[in-house]
């Protein structure tokens, strides 16, 4: 894996990942969301992980963001115009933010195996869809099905919250 | 070089993006997306470890990209419930705003 790669879609990530949340305008924000996950996707193929990139631009990129956009345009959202902020409860935010921030920064300088390089993989192509599916359904069965039963329960949720109540 | 280090980094620092509209933005759809990023950080950090701990076989430890699979469903799921009651509350009160919601504020 080229570390150039690496770090191109690592900015990527990073710089619209804080647009998201700089922008004035939903639009631009969902949009901004798109690129930041894709890069994210790009990252998960740098580490062989296949199926989950794939995924991750399905669901994500597809499905998820869609949804947020028909959202935005539905309720017609404009950009928040500048209302008066609260400094005060704003710099406890960031300031939070940016303790965590340390924090991880100094757990991840005092981890040593967070200094070695990636193990090298077998061969070139792995199988990558073949150990997932049978992990999948044969150790994690009882989950998946769970899963299944919390993805209809959802749904039928959904379809209640935004049926229109009788008055 | 890359190391394990690099992408535990680039995780962290998208989730503190993510922490940090949370806090600060008060639109909601905002504040779900930036839930979004946190859900995938972590997931970003879960794959760098999954692909970090290769087994005796010398393939990368399929059961975590098995977890990280589970979050995307969990976090679609989530994200259709939360749009869901954010339509239902712009239909009772006409706005996203987080500071004009205040009815069950001490």
């Amino acid at each position: 894996m080229s570390a150039f790669l690496f770090w191109i879609f690592a900015l990527l990530t990073l710089i619209f990942g804080a647009a998201v949340i700089l922008n004035r305008n939903p639009v631009a924000s969902a949009l901004s969301l798109v690129v930041s996950f894709l890069g994210l996707a790009a990252l998960f193929m740098s580490l062989n992980a296949y199926f989950i990139g794939i995924i991750q631009v399905l669901v994500y990129t597809g499905a998820v963001m869609v949804l947020f956009l028909f959202i935005i345009m539905l309720l017609d959202l404009r950009a928040e115009e500048g209302r008066r902020i609260n400094w005060l409860a704003s710099a406890g935010g960031l300031a939070v933010a940016l303790i965590f921030l340390g924090q991880i920064f100094s757990v991840v300088g005092h981890l040593t195996i967070a200094h070695k390089a990636f193990p090298p993989l077998p061969g070139s192509t792995i199988d990558d869809v073949r150990n997932i599916g049978a992990a999948l359904f044969g150790n994690y069965n009882l989950p998946f099905q769970i899963v299944g039963v919390l993805v209809l329960v959802a749904t039928i949720g959904v379809v209640l919250l935004s049926k229109r109540q009788p008055r | 070089m890359i190391t394990l280090g690099d992408y535990l980094i680039v995780s962290g620092i998208l989730f503190v993006i993510g922490f940090a509209g949370v806090m600060l933005r008060r639109n909601l759809i905002i504040i779900l997306m930036s839930l979004e990023l946190m859900l995938n950080a972590a997931n970003l950090s879960l794959v760098a470890f999954s692909r970090f701990r290769v087994d005796s076989t010398g393939l990368p430890d399929y059961d975590v990209q098995v977890f990280v699979f589970f979050i995307i469903t969990v976090a679609a799921a989530e994200v259709a419930v939360g749009l869901a009651i954010l339509v239902a509350l712009y239909r009772a009160r006409q706005t996203t705003d987080v500071k004009d919601i205040s009815s069950l504020k001490f």
